[in-house]
């Protein structure tokens, strides 16, 4: 095939298999970052309007709404920001980051969002979804039990996936470029003609619903692509091809959906063998495979989903989580760093440093050293960077996984992620000594539950009654998520991600902690001090009264530390103890995002003497200010909490470093980042955030963020804008623990 | 085994600007000089140590974060003044060796009978304080500067890596006669790889307060630092 010329390799030629195209074809690059070249003219314009839009869209909330039409495939017009100077084409709707509305998983949200920006939904529109058809939102109140609408109610469990999209859905957008639609079809149609030897269960069933959306949802992506004037029916020819073909998949993606982190995958060294290509032949110079990229990255960059005021206090900012894995290692030890791995990141200087797309570089120690030090100098310079443990992933998932949203890794496209937000231990902890009571709402959640009337606490009891109670919480977790993934699947499939998924793919079920450092510290104080409850007049616990010190988590102390150890060994024992809807495998997070703010607002004071209301600290991080040995010493302690078999959707940590404590001089930083990546990881630890800024930066842009327009910083799991944050949410990244030298 | 313990007042478990690389830096107890612009006060009470550690102890402290050390990263010895507990120091550093580990002393010099335990360092951080008999005595509290040019000589004499480390305070040593007078001073060492200025702050001023001390410097400002790296421009 014409296409393919060049290309070597016979296994990925016979069937759908992109691992097998890459490993035969990517040109490995060890160089330095010398070769990478300015943006183009034509960039510089497109760029230009939409950094002015973006500044518009702030004053305003949003730049515009469409009411006339809802979220699909194909339901819009072409759109273009510049079309003479765009590269790479291709909107949600038909103006740049005018937003659709996504009814399907839920219409609460979408006119709670139109009325907090003022809009009204056109009647005739709104009438078929409150009229003559159902929504995600609808089914799973139907079905939800009194122990789950109480969890919720409480927030015990909170971010639910019940009224929007679930997201965490990776699409493996490459299929398109490297075969072409019309292939891709004709694959599926295959597998729904093989599925009928099956014995045709509601499994099977449903299976063959679901692959016959899918093959409509590939006709719509070609029919929206033509659209453009593309015909995206046969492969890419070349490397202008190739990033368009896949840019159109994942575009589908986000017209039909409106996750909560809607990631593109591992896209860099796939194109870059494109561009080598290209390269090779002298059809491209340097300077265009850059303007390819950066017209790339531009759309990534105005992707936008309608969202409400009160999901923007849960994931502050406004994110997508477009999240791009980049860099990681085969199975026989080669790094899969290319040249496209360094344009990429390049587009943080080019286009000026952003939130989106999540760039996410997969470590090992034994990646380029000048990929390492590039990677450590854009962190530095720019703080939009994340680092994930490729050493730890890549035994579990191949050498051809990428994460989704902030920290969850899957093979792309053959494995997809069922999202099931978080449940808040320390609130558990806090049910354990009140009896099932909600301290802050003074009502009974849990049943069946007798408070703990001891005058000091008694560790050991505690923790056979917390025990019992993570056993009650457990089900009721695992009970809602079951029903929210069984009517998403119902009332808001995917098709079109879906599609560009081998077909019946591995399913992973994703619980979340939120609370660790606190349940564990209030755990160690009981342990090691002397907790004294103060009662209301209801008999529940208010206050804790604390005599004597005990250890705390983010010291590399071991004896609490290994608290953390066995309560998220205990926790995902007890998820596995029930079965999961379509089969799926328990996976589990520490991970908060923003919500750690909301989190800490919905819970009382607890016994390691944090008062209520107060934030928790983010992720798998330990509570502010309680790490008091050093960075290495907290960092150490966040390495224990064990990811294999355990914490296998993420642990998210997030460190912030004063340039001054990193080195005197800017390469004593970048070879200290480096070094600091190499130890963490060799740790076996799994994720790291990098900031490195003075909290003087953060006071000053928090009083004038006009000063500060690009101000980006890490948070958990993602970078934001410092500007979208609230207030409140600003506060607590400024109260974090800074490591920083005297 | 050696039953003799190491006094400490803290461990920072993430040095990055105390000698090469990542380095984890143990802040020992107790110093001869009492210098004006010393930001670590409470180490100066060689009695007022907050906690012992074995030299087996340290050691296992140290293994916690090999890991991070990388090519150029270990194990810094700082103070307080590192040489005053000469016993200890000699056999910590000498099990440091033993077990692969880059060692580092920050030290003023102010000691004698230390060959051996340069034996077993591999950098040498040296707070030099002024090289003027009359600066030296006015900066460390009336002490004599003899010593530690002893020891400047006895690293050149061992051919030890030496890092030369100064602290500029304004109206004190902030022009450009004394930095050259130092570059000159600094001449004949040839195993001196490189010298920092460190500009002055008054970050510590709570921590003499706490102590009862009087703060020495408390009409100076915090050095510029810009100005300092104006200054280090000028020993290239």
């Amino acid at each position: 095939m014409q296409e393919w010329k060049n290309f070597k390799g016979e296994k990925w030629k016979n069937n759908i298999d992109v691992k097998d195209f890459i490993l035969n074809n990517y040109t490995l690059y060890t160089g330095d970052e010398s070769f990478l070249e300015d943006s183009t003219d034509k960039t510089k314009n497109v760029w230009h309007i939409c950094e002015k839009l973006k500044q518009e869209e702030l004053k305003k909330g949003v730049l515009d709404i469409d009411v006339d039409h809802v979220s699909g495939i194909n339901n819009f017009d072409p759109g273009y920001i510049d079309k003479e100077n765009e590269v790479i084409v291709g909107l949600q709707t038909d103006a740049p980051m005018k937003r659709m509305i996504n009814p399907y998983g839920g219409i609460r949200m979408v006119r709670s969002s139109l009325e907090a920006y003022g809009y009204t939904w056109n009647k005739e529109v709104e009438k078929h979804f409150t009229t003559y058809r159902k929504t995600h939102n609808d089914g799973v109140f139907d079905a939800y039990t009194t122990d789950i609408k109480l969890a919720r109610h409480a927030g015990l469990l909170t971010g639910l996936p019940d009224a929007y999209g679930r997201g965490r859905i990776i699409g493996d957008y490459r299929r398109i470029a490297l075969y072409g639609i019309d292939y891709l079809i004709e694959k599926k149609e295959q597998d729904k003609i093989d599925n009928e030897k099956e014995i045709l269960d509601e499994y099977n069933i449903r299976l063959r619903e679901e692959i016959s959306m899918q093959i409509k949802a590939l006709k719509e992506i070609k029919a929206m692509a033509q659209s453009y004037g593309f015909d995206i029916s046969k492969p890419a020819k070349n490397a202008k091809e190739a990033v368009q073909w896949l840019y159109f998949g994942y575009l589908a993606a986000i017209k039909e959906n409106n996750g909560a982190a809607m990631s593109l995958g591992r896209t860099s060294t796939f194109l870059d063998i494109y561009i080598e290509r290209d390269l090779q032949e002298g059809l491209i110079t340097e300077t265009e495979a850059q303007e390819l990229i950066d017209q790339f990255i531009i759309k990534l960059r105005i992707a936008e989903h309608l969202r409400t005021p009160e999901y923007n206090e849960l994931f502050a900012g406004d994110p997508t989580w477009v999240t791009e894995s980049i860099g990681g290692m085969t199975e026989n030890g080669q790094p899969l760093v290319t040249k496209n791995s360094f344009r990429y990141l390049h587009t943080l200087t080019n286009l000026g440093p952003a939130p989106e797309p999540n760039m996410t570089v997969l470590w090992s120690p034994d990646l380029p050293e000048n990929f390492k030090k590039y990677c450590a100098k854009m962190s530095i310079e720019t703080d939009a960077i994340q680092y994930e443990n490729d050493e730890l992933m890549r035994p579990i998932h191949g050498c051809d996984y990428a994460i989704a949203c902030c920290v969850s890794a899957m093979t792309v496209g053959k494995q997809m992620q069922f999202f099931g937000a978080r449940c808040n231990l320390a609130k558990a902890l806090l049910y354990t000594i009140n009896g099932g009571i909600d301290e802050k709402k003074e009502e009974l959640i849990v049943k069946d539950f007798k408070p703990l009337t001891d005058e000091v606490l008694d560790y050991d009891k505690v923790i056979k009654q917390y025990d019992k109670m993570l056993d009650q919480v457990a089900k009721t977790y695992v009970d809602a998520m079951n029903i929210i993934h069984y009517m998403h699947d119902k009332y808001a499939y995917e098709a079109g991600q879906m599609a560009l998924h081998d077909t019946d793919p591995e399913k992973l079920m994703a619980f979340g902690i939120a609370g660790l450092s606190v349940a564990v510290d209030s755990l160690s104080a009981i342990k090691y001090a002397k907790v004294s409850p103060i009662r209301n007049e209801k008999g529940i616990a208010i206050d804790f009264k604390i005599e004597g010190d005990f250890p705390k988590y983010g010291n590399d102390d071991d004896r609490v530390d290994q608290i953390a150890v066995d309560l998220v060994n205990k926790f995902i024992t007890k998820l596995r103890s029930h079965p999961l809807y379509k089969k799926a495998i328990h996976t589990l997070s520490i991970l908060t995002i923003t919500s750690n703010v909301v989190y800490g607002k919905k819970t009382g004071t607890t016994p390691d003497g944090r008062i209520g209301g107060t934030p928790f600290a983010p992720g798998a991080n330990p509570m502010h200010g309680r790490d008091t040995s050093g960075a290495l010493a907290s960092l150490n302690s966040v390495a224990k909490i064990p990811y294999t078999n355990t914490c296998e959707d993420g642990i998210s940590n997030t460190f912030s470093i004063t340039p001054n404590a990193l080195g005197h001089t800017k390469d004593e930083q970048i070879n200290n980042l480096v070094s600091l990546l190499d130890g963490y990881f060799k740790q076996k630890a799994h994720h790291l955030n990098v900031n490195v800024l003075n909290r003087e930066l953060l006071e000053d842009a928090k009083e004038h963020p006009e000063k500060y327009p690009t101000l980006t910083i890490r948070v958990s799991g993602y970078a934001v804008l410092f500007n979208r944050l609230s207030k409140e949410q600003q506060e607590e990244v400024i109260a974090r623990t800074f490591h920083e030298h005297m | 085994m050696s039953t003799c313990k190491g006094k400490f007042n803290s461990i920072e478990t993430m040095g990055l600007v105390d000698g090469p690389g990542i380095r984890i830096v143990f802040f020992m107890q107790g110093c001869p000089l009492r210098c004006i612009f010393c930001h670590n006060p409470e180490t100066w009470d060689k009695n007022a140590y907050t906690f012992e550690l074995t030299k087996e102890e340290v050691l296992a402290k140290i293994q916690r974060y090999q890991n991070y050390f990388g090519k150029d990263g270990g194990v810094t010895f700082s103070g307080g003044e590192p040489l005053l507990q000469k016993e200890f120091l000699k056999e910590v550093l000498k099990l440091c060796k033993e077990n692969n580990i880059n060692t580092c002393i920050d030290t003023c010099g102010y000691a004698t009978d230390y060959e051996e335990i340069l034996k077993y360092t591999d950098i040498v951080l040296m707070d030099i304080k002024a090289y003027t008999k009359e600066d030296y005595q006015k900066i460390t509290g009336n002490h004599n500067i003899d010593l530690s040019i002893k020891f400047l000589d006895t690293c050149l004499k061992l051919n030890k890596r030496v890092w030369i480390r100064q602290v500029i305070v304004p109206g004190i040593n902030d022009n450009k006669e004394y930095i050259l007078g130092l570059k000159e001073f600094l001449k004949p060492y040839s195993n001196i790889e490189k010298t920092e200025l460190l500009p002055y702050h008054n970050l510590s001023i709570s921590k003499y307060q706490k102590l009862n001390i009087p703060y020495p410097l408390k009409d100076t400002p915090n050095m510029d630092i810009n100005k300092c790296k104006d200054l280090e421009k000028l020993l290239k």
